[in-house]
Formats: C-alpha cells, sequence, structure tokens
C-alpha cells in the first residue's frame, strides 16, 4: 500500500491532497497541465521537498530518503537516458552506479533488453534510435533495477498512438509479472482505462 | 563543499595580497596620493589613451563586423573570424613584434609613406604605438561580438526588411543599432578597462614615461626605483580606480555570447548595393590588413640567420621550458580551481540561492578589481620576510597566471556544467550516481570539449603573460615573452623575430594539442 499526504504551496501553485494506493495496483493522476500532477511524483519520488508530506509505502515512511535509496523507479517524459551512453551502459548504470558488474547483473541486463524487445540494440546511442525505442530502454532498465513501486510522468506524450499502445501493454505485463504498484501522471483517460484500478483527479487551487 | 573551498582560496589570496600592499603603506600618506601632481598627470593621461583606445576600436569595429556581415562569402573571411576570435590568446610581445615590424622606423608602412614623397618618418613610440596596438587587440574582440550581435537576427527581420523595400541606411538605423547599441556599453567598458590596465604594450611601445599607466608605473616604482612606498600607493590608487570602473560597468551589464550562432545573413536585402560592396570590400581588405600583417611580418622577419643559432642557445631553451612549466601548471591551478567553483555555482542557481552565487560573483569580479602586478606586488610583500624573490619568483607567476586565467575559463565551464546538470542531475539522482562516479559518467562526456578548451586557453594565456613574469623575471627565470621584450629592447630585431615566431608557433601547438587531448572522446565507448 502507498499512502501520501502531500501539502505544496509554491508561488501560485497551492496542493493539498492525500491518496492510497493498494499493493499491486495502479493510480491515475489525472488533471489539466500545469494543475501540479508533476509536483505530487516529485514529491513521492524525493525530488521535491513539499511544504508538507508524509510519505508510506508498506509500512515504510519515505519522505526522509534520498530519491536513489526510495523502493522506487520513475519513467519521465523525458531525459531518461544518458545521451552519451550506448544502451547496454544506459541499461547497467541502474543496476551499479560505476558500471561494475557481476555476472548475474551481465545476464539480467541482457533479459531485460530482451524483454523490452531490443536485444542487438546495445551498442547503440540513444541519439540513433526512435523516441519509443529510447523509452523501451528506460522501461528496460525499471524491469532490472527491480523496484516495487513505480512512477511513469507522461511517459507517452512524444509517442505516436500505435507505439503507446506498445508501451502500455509491456508496462501491463510489467505489472503482472513483478506485482507492481503504479502511480502515473497522465492527461488521456485511454491510459488510466488501460493501466489503473482508481483516478485521482488533480485539481490546482489558485 | 570542494567548491567552497576552491572560492575561499581564491578570494583568500585575493584579500592576503591587499593585506601584504597594506602593510606596506606609509601611514598618513595614503591622503597626499589625492595632490600628487605625478599620479594624477598618469591618471589623466591612461584615461585619456584607454578612452581614445576604445573610441577607435568600437568605431571601427561597427562598420567593419557589418561588412563581414554583409560579404558572407567574401575570400578569406572564415579566416578573418577565427583571427578575431583568437586575438585575446596572441602573446602580446608576438604582436608588439609585429606592429613594430609593418608600422615602425623601417616597416612597410613608413616605406610606403616615403615612396610616396612624405619626408617625416612616422614613429611607433608614444602614444600612436600604444592605440595602433590597443586596435590591434581590442577591434577583432568587438568585431566578434558585434558580428555575433547581427548574426543572431533571425530570417524572419530579414524578409520583412526585404518586403518592406530597407536600404543599408534605414536598416542600420532601424534593425542594427538598436542591437548594437545595446551591447556598446558592455564591450566599451571591456575594452576601456584593458587598455587602462595594460602593462607590455606601454611598457614596450610607450616611449618614456609620458604615456605610462599605472600598472607600468608599479612596475618602474618596484623594478628601477625601488621605492616600495611608491608602488603600494601607485597599487592602492590602481585598486580604487578599476572597483570604480567595474561597479560603474556592471552596472550596465547585459551579458553577450561568443556563440556562433546559425546564420541567416544571406537574406538581407542591402548585399547588392554597388556602392555598399565597394565599401564593404574596401574596410574588409584594409582592417584585414590591419589585422593579418602583424603576424605575417613576425614570420617574415623570422625568416632570418639567427634562427638556427638560437633554437641551440642555452638562454633559449632554458625560456622555453620556463614558459612550458608556467603554462601548464597555471592551466592546471586554473582549472581545478574553476572546476569546483562552477559546479558550486551551478548548484546555487538550481536552487535558487541567489545571494549565496552574487557572492561568487563579487568574488570573481575581485580578480578583475586587482590586477596582476598589484596583485604580484600584494603577494610578494606579504611572503618577502619568509623567502627572496629568486625563490618565491617563479611560484608567485604560475599562481598569479592562474588566478588571472579563471574568469574565462569559468565563463567556458559554468554554462556547460549548467546545460549538463540539466540533463543529467535528475536521472543521476534517481539512481543514486553520486560523487566521482556522476563526474565520470554523467558529466565528463558532456563537458570534455568545454573543459579541453578552458585548459588550453588557460596555457596559451599564461605561456604568452608578459605582466607578472616582468615583475618578477630574473637572470635565471625567464620566459619566451620576457626574451622578446629584452631582444626588442637591446634592438636585436633578428633574434626578437626568430623568439617571437617561435612562441606564436609553440602558442598554437600548445592550444591544439590540448584541446584534442582532452576534448576528444575515445573510441573505447562504442561497444560495452
Amino acid at each position: 500500500m502507498l499512502k501520501a499526504e502531500i501539502k505544496i504551496r509554491y508561488d501560485t501553485l497551492k496542493i493539498d491532497c492525500s491518496f492510497s494506493v493498494p499493493a499491486g495496483t495502479g493510480a491515475a493522476l489525472m488533471g489539466s497541465s500545469g494543475s501540479g500532477k508533476s509536483s505530487i511524483l516529485s514529491v513521492v519520488s524525493g525530488f521535491y521537498q513539499a511544504h508538507h508530506s508524509e510519505i508510506y509505502f508498506q509500512g515504510q515512511r519515505l519522505d526522509a530518503l534520498e530519491p536513489a535509496e526510495r523502493p522506487l523507479t520513475i519513467l519521465f517524459q523525458d531525459h531518461n537516458l544518458f545521451s552519451h551512453l550506448n544502451v547496454w551502459k544506459n541499461i547497467a548504470i541502474g543496476l551499479s552506479p560505476n558500471l561494475k558488474l557481476s555476472a548475474k547483473q551481465h545476464r539480467l541486463v541482457e533479459e531485460s533488453l530482451d524483454w523490452v524487445g531490443l536485444s542487438g540494440m546495445q551498442g547503440r546511442k540513444p541519439g540513433t534510435l526512435s523516441g519509443g525505442q529510447q523509452q523501451r530502454v528506460a522501461l528496460a532498465r525499471c524491469l532490472a533495477r527491480d523496484k516495487p513501486l513505480l512512477l511513469l510522468d507522461e511517459p507517452f506524450a512524444g509517442l505516436d498512438e500505435k507505439r503507446q499502445q506498445e508501451m502500455r501493454d509491456l508496462i501491463n505485463r510489467l505489472m503482472q509479472e513483478k506485482n507492481l504498484t503504479l502511480l502515473l501522471a497522465t492527461h488521456q483517460a485511454e491510459d488510466a482505462r488501460q493501466l489503473c484500478d482508481q483516478v485521482i483527479e488533480v485539481e490546482a487551487s489558485i | 563543499m570542494l567548491g567552497w573551498i576552491a572560492f575561499s582560496s581564491l578570494a583568500g589570496t585575493i584579500l592576503l595580497a591587499l593585506g601584504g600592499l597594506a602593510s606596506q603603506a606609509p601611514p598618513g600618506d595614503l591622503s597626499q596620493i589625492f595632490v600628487d601632481g605625478e599620479i594624477s598627470r598618469i591618471v589623466r593621461h591612461t584615461v585619456l589613451q584607454a578612452g581614445l583606445s576604445t573610441l577607435i576600436s568600437i568605431s571601427l569595429a561597427i562598420p567593419f563586423a557589418r561588412a563581414l556581415a554583409r560579404r558572407q562569402k567574401f575570400w578569406g573571411r572564415a579566416l578573418l573570424i577565427r583571427l578575431s576570435s583568437i586575438s585575446l590568446i596572441i602573446p602580446t610581445m608576438v604582436a608588439v613584434f609585429g606592429i613594430a615590424a609593418v608600422f615602425g622606423h623601417n616597416g612597410g608602412v613608413n616605406q610606403a609613406l616615403n615612396a610616396l614623397g612624405f619626408e617625416r618618418i612616422f614613429s611607433i613610440y608614444g602614444l600612436k604605438g600604444i592605440l595602433i596596438a590597443h586596435v590591434f587587440f581590442n577591434l577583432p574582440l568587438a568585431t566578434r561580438v558585434f558580428l555575433s550581435v547581427i548574426e543572431s537576427l533571425p530570417g524572419e527581420t530579414w524578409r520583412l526588411a526585404r518586403q518592406l523595400g530597407l536600404g543599408p541606411v534605414s536598416i542600420f538605423r532601424y534593425i542594427e543599432w538598436p542591437l548594437l547599441r545595446s551591447v556598446i556599453p558592455n564591450i566599451a567598458g571591456l575594452v576601456f578597462m584593458l587598455c587602462f590596465t595594460s602593462f607590455a604594450i606601454v611598457l614596450a611601445l610607450g616611449g618614456g614615461p609620458k604615456w605610462s599607466t599605472l600598472e607600468v608605473a608599479i612596475y618602474q616604482a618596484m623594478r628601477f626605483d625601488f621605492d616600495l612606498n611608491r608602488g603600494v600607493e601607485l597599487a592602492f590608487i590602481q585598486i580604487g580606480i578599476c572597483l570604480l570602473l567595474v561597479v560603474l560597468f556592471s552596472s550596465t551589464r547585459k551579458g553577450f555570447s561568443f556563440q556562433a550562432t546559425q546564420n541567416r545573413s544571406e537574406l538581407r536585402p542591402d548585399t547588392n548595393h554597388s556602392i555598399a560592396r565597394i565599401v564593404d570590400i574596401l574596410i574588409i581588405t584594409l582592417l584585414g590588413a590591419y589585422i593579418v600583417s602583424p603576424l605575417l611580418a613576425v614570420f617574415l622577419k623570422a625568416m632570418n640567420p639567427a634562427l638556427l643559432q638560437i633554437i641551440v642557445r642555452a638562454d633559449f631553451i632554458q625560456a622555453t621550458l620556463s614558459s612550458l612549466i608556467i603554462s601548464l601548471s597555471a592551466a592546471i591551478l586554473a582549472l581545478s580551481l574553476s572546476l569546483p567553483i562552477a559546479f558550486l555555482y551551478t548548484d546555487l542557481q538550481r536552487k535558487g540561492a541567489a545571494r549565496k552565487s552574487m557572492l561568487l560573483d563579487i568574488g570573481s569580479a575581485l580578480i578583475l578589481v586587482v590586477p596582476p602586478l598589484s596583485l604580484g606586488m600584494g603577494l610578494f610583500l606579504l611572503l618577502r620576510s619568509m623567502a627572496g624573490l629568486s625563490q618565491l619568483g617563479l611560484y608567485l607567476v604560475i599562481l598569479i597566471n592562474a588566478m588571472l586565467a579563471v574568469p574565462f575559463v569559468l565563463r567556458i565551464l559554468q554554462p556547460a556544467i549548467y546545460a549538463s546538470s540539466q540533463q543529467v542531475d535528475r536521472l543521476s539522482a534517481s539512481l543514486g550516481i553520486r560523487g566521482w562516479d556522476r563526474f565520470k559518467l554523467a558529466y565528463w562526456p558532456n563537458i570534455r570539449k568545454p573543459v579541453g578548451f578552458a585548459l588550453a586557453l588557460a596555457a596559451t594565456l599564461s605561456m604568452g603573460d608578459m605582466g607578472v613574469i616582468a615583475l618578477f623575471g630574473t637572470q635565471d627565470l625567464s620566459t619566451l615573452p620576457l626574451l622578446i621584450y629584452r631582444l626588442f629592447g637591446a634592438y636585436r630585431m633578428e633574434e626578437a623575430a626568430v623568439v617571437a615566431m617561435l612562441l606564436c608557433l609553440l602558442c598554437f601547438a600548445l592550444f591544439w594539442f590540448i584541446e584534442h587531448l582532452i576534448g576528444d572522446e575515445k573510441s573505447s565507448d562504442a561497444q560495452s
């Protein structure tokens, strides 16, 4: 169970919200752009210090932890990959911050690449891949990192309809195989319908 | 943490130098400075000299930049622009020698004047020589800035101008001038400051005390009159005036970039005007010759029998080695100070800590306020009880050259580090990549190019330095610029030409080597 109570006061943005997501289910944060969906994800993932926040996952309080210490992986709309590192290194760096991998971790990288359908691409740089392939590499890293909570911040925004569906299918499979808990920020009803069990409306009061 | 250490050692050294100066200050005498006739004469003449240098550089740079913007296909245009970008790294003594070779007693200009029937020989020494040399350095600097401002105009502007049928005059008045006017105070301030604190040019071409700057007067007081009290007085005056100038100019600061922009000037409607074409070509040819000919003269004059003798002479070899040691050490020191400061600055900016990042701005401006000779004298006064000039000289020359390079290095690194931090910080934090790993894996591949460029620039600037070394140079400690100065002063022009050429070549080689050694990506990243 993910439980969150968040108060944000930033310039004109004012958010008061509290929600809980049962483990193994998905929740969609929905609202117009600028409503504060991303801010909520930033607080949960530890990138933004809210005015007040109490975040619990499986009973563990997360607020004092560094982003990398939290039991979660977050996928942003862009900049999910280091553009100067090749695909293999981009996944491996999620397992070991200095790129020194054990034999088991080596296999894990290969498997996750295979899982997103990109085996054979490990030597390519992100710039030579399409937008959809880049997001799949990032997803492969999520899989390899194997954290129980997945946060997605409009991760399909730059993709066409067909690629969006591919991504949704992959995430669905990932959730079932790993029993993930998902928190997704989106403004598309289709994402919520396919991936989530509940919708949390976000509306910033000004 | 590392950033604050680097920053405090930089600021601390400057404050220590000021303390060193203050410890020597004759009590009560400081008020006398303002009524001292000689000092006020030096200040008046320096203001006049720097003002004229600025006025000439700026007023020539405007038509030059405009002509270059309009003539995209002019032969040699790329070379001129490239030369303009590197004018800062041409060693002062090389340029001084080249200018003397072109405009001096037996130079090309005087021979041409003679051939035309003019009797009086044009003398390079005095105000004329100083102005020619200052304009030689600052005209390209200003031109480069103006050109990039003009070329930053979007293509739509030119399309609109074409549609409205604007002629060359209207284009200048309504499109270019308003843009240029916004950067002129800034660039004029910089040029004025450079000419006000000018040292080597004034020392070599000033032709006596009449046009001496405060920097030169400090040098005279210390090296020839052995009058430390006087040197300290002059240094305080110099620092006071520089502080005033920095405050004055920073209030008009708008910031400009040296970045080349994508070029859309081919859409300009005023390029086909036949008079404009002739005027442009005349301007580019004349000013281009002015910038190129001194460098060319150095190379031509160096082709003499002295060449082979000099490269095996002990004083030349010793000066070359000292120059290399000083320039490489100073560059590495400058980089080691600047990198942590740039990271700290980026961190503060991203956190929105405006007051702290302002503190850093002021700290960096301090280096501009305390010019090299004052800095050198302050540190020397502080340390002289512990060691003699002969022991301290080398270290002080390295330290001060490194500090002088810091503002340049920071200016190159800061934007690059800020840009990469926006790209990689969030991702690195979410994956737990920190410290050395973050620097090596996330930052280094993105910033190695600017780091290579900055290190090359710092090394070349220190290699060409003829300020601090003049203060601390001895029989045993000499560099190539100092050697040129000594040969030049002794009218051994053939030998001076050879050393000038070799210094010039060494600078270019060093720049190229460092930039590629650090900046080029290794191919090992292609496959895991």
